[in-house]
């Protein structure tokens, strides 16, 4: 749980909120603005906002990170546990060449210049950056979009991590980019047999990279199960919303009869379900009852109190 | 496309762009060196017709907002000519009132392009005073709430600052501004891009039904092909500043004719598919 100061008032903008994330295998976070899914994500590596308040538990291989001291959270960030971030341009240091960025976190443990050196050469080749001698001592601003964004993963390796925690990683590259960065991220996983917590809004995007998702709505957990599963067959009716929200190119579809409303505010949050006042099945009981998120069919969790009823 | 005038008849077209060029200033190889040339736009022909939803699409870098901004008269072309029903499309500050009322833009991020400091109502009331010759004769209250209306907002938001509102109605608000001046064109750069997805799609149908109860003509500017194959009649494709392929989108998204198309067609195809199929998928687009 994470609270979180707005003006006089506190929200409660994530709440209750649980996912386990194993190696080799691609847990998906999705969810709207005002989801909790970011900052979910970035608690557990301790980048809350100022004056946050955090309950709960996030274990690390078995050693609790909530709570650890912040010298231990700032070694795990980097070393065990990578991030990349949506916009590599503002991730990264303007003034500072890609290598020696990438090469920060090897020079902190002690290797000798031309180990340092090798060692980016190598991180720039792995994530797909022709002529890496060429682009080695070049800034960010002299690279593309999807460059950069290979610069930020080659970062996240650098530690060696065991998780890489990738945030929006693809919403602001073109569509050829996308797909491009999101096999590189795919065989990384694979390869290096990575757990990897991915952030996105963007369900064609965990449709192929997820292996199980979690779908969050008003900073809380509405759906979770294996990702196929969960957008094909919902069993919350926010993600069968969103589901059928989503325009294919490989089929001219009608625009979709929309939901009604914004996403709910976490700092003003309706009563019993979050979710009731957009919901076609909400009930009375939607409205004063806060549904608990429980096991629907053999790992399909889903928080709402007629998961049975809703059909895809 | 034919754009010749056969024995006098009026144009069907709303816009007709021929040949435009933008140049812009683009990197210094060194300190010494002048400034390299961006070709932006290189030569582009184009043709809006009425009540016709045209999607121009393409990567970041392809013009497509560029030649946008010349259509506002917000850029000035190197070369080429706009006209809109016929008449010639100067500058901003050189068209005729009548002309900069009849073309109007949503912009990507309503939170950006709506004054923080004007309420809703301020807002809609600016455009009318600038161009008093739409403002509403009688009860502008009265026309306010209909404007409002129009746009499926409420009138209690009239009071409301832009801060105060969801992404989704604030793109309503800057709809409803350009409604407000009547116009025969919206030029709409990447206007749903930044929503959430459930609140796109009450956007696009909002555009969808305005175009028909206000005869609009639509230049639709995105990335998102999906988009583009929901809403679009016709969907010109730009490359580095050129277009490759001008059809209707059945035609685009059926029996894609420059490579290029049929590439970003395939990526957008990919990211669709499900994880198994994507990763036996190579990379076919260069």
């Amino acid at each position: 749980m994470v609270v979180l100061p707005s003006g006089a008032t506190t929200g409660t903008v994530i709440d209750k909120v649980s996912f386990a994330v194993d190696a080799g295998r691609t847990t998906g976070l999705i969810g709207e603005s005002g989801s909790g899914k970011t900052m979910s994500a970035m608690s557990i590596v301790g980048l809350l906002p100022p004056g946050a308040e955090t309950a709960g538990r996030v274990s690390w291989r078995s050693e609790e990170l909530l709570t650890a001291a912040a010298r231990r959270i700032r070694q795990v960030r980097g070393r065990e546990i990578g991030v990349i971030f949506q916009d590599p341009l503002a991730a990264l240091n303007p003034i500072q060449t890609i290598g020696r960025q990438v090469g920060e976190i090897l020079r902190r443990g002690g290797k000798s210049r031309q180990q340092v050196r090798a060692r980016v050469l190598e991180l720039l080749e792995r994530v797909g950056i022709p002529d890496p001698h060429q682009r080695i001592d070049v800034y960010p601003h002299e690279m593309s979009g999807g460059m950069r964004q290979r610069v930020m993963i080659a970062m996240a390796l650098a530690g060696e991590p065991q998780l890489i925690i990738a945030d929006e990683p693809t919403t602001a590259l073109d569509v050829t980019t996308q797909a491009r960065i999101l096999q590189l991220l795919a065989d990384l996983r694979e390869q290096e047999d990575l757990a990897m917590l991915l952030v996105s809004h963007d369900l064609r995007v965990m449709a192929h990279v997820a292996d199980d998702v979690v779908v969050m709505y008003a900073g809380r957990v509405a759906e979770r199960g294996p990702a196929r599963e969960v957008l094909e067959h919902p069993r919350h009716p926010y993600t069968r919303a969103l589901a059928n929200n989503v325009p294919a190119v490989s089929t001219k579809s009608a625009i979709a009869e929309p939901l009604q409303g914004a996403p709910a505010n976490p700092f003003d949050r309706p009563t019993g379900c979050a979710f009731h006042p957009r919901c076609p099945m909400a009930q009375d009981r939607c409205r004063t009852e806060v549904p608990v998120l429980r096991e629907v069919e053999r790992g399909r969790f889903s928080a709402c109190h007629f998961a049975t009823e809703v059909a895809s | 496309m034919t754009w010749r005038r056969e024995g006098g008849a009026v144009s069907p077209h709303v816009l007709e762009i021929r040949d435009l060029r933008v140049a812009f200033p683009g990197p210094r190889r060194s300190l010494r060196a002048a400034r390299t040339i961006v070709q932006a736009v290189a030569g582009v022909d184009l043709d809006i017709r009425a009540r016709e939803t045209l999607a121009l699409v393409g990567e970041s870098g392809s013009g497509k907002s560029t030649v946008a901004r010349c259509v506002l008269g917000l850029v000035r072309p190197q070369e080429g000519t706009i006209t809109y029903e016929g008449r010639a499309l100067g500058p901003i500050d050189k068209r005729p009132a009548e002309l900069q009322r009849a073309i109007q833009m949503v912009f990507q991020d309503p939170g950006s392009s709506l004054n923080p400091r004007m309420t809703v109502s301020a807002i809609i009331r600016e455009a009318w005073n600038v161009h008093p010759a739409v403002a509403p004769k009688g009860d502008r209250r009265q026309a306010l709430a209909e404007v409002l209306a129009d746009v499926g907002l409420d009138a209690g938001v009239a009071g409301r600052r832009p801060s105060a509102l969801s992404g989704g109605q604030r793109q309503r608000v800057s709809i409803a501004r350009a409604l407000a001046l009547r116009p025969r064109l919206l030029v709409c750069d990447e206007a749903v891009s930044a929503l959430d997805v459930s609140v796109q799609s009450q956007i696009l149908r909002l555009l969808v039904d305005l175009q028909r109860t206000h005869d609009l003509a639509i230049l639709f500017i995105t990335h998102d092909l999906a988009v583009v194959r929901q809403i679009a009649d016709r969907v010109a494709v730009m490359k580095r500043g050129e277009l490759v392929e001008c059809t209707t989108a059945e035609q685009l998204f059926t029996a894609p004719a420059h490579p290029y198309t049929r590439g970003l067609l395939s990526a957008a195809h990919d990211l669709e598919g499900t994880r198994a199929e994507f990763e036996h998928t190579q990379e076919q687009v260069s």
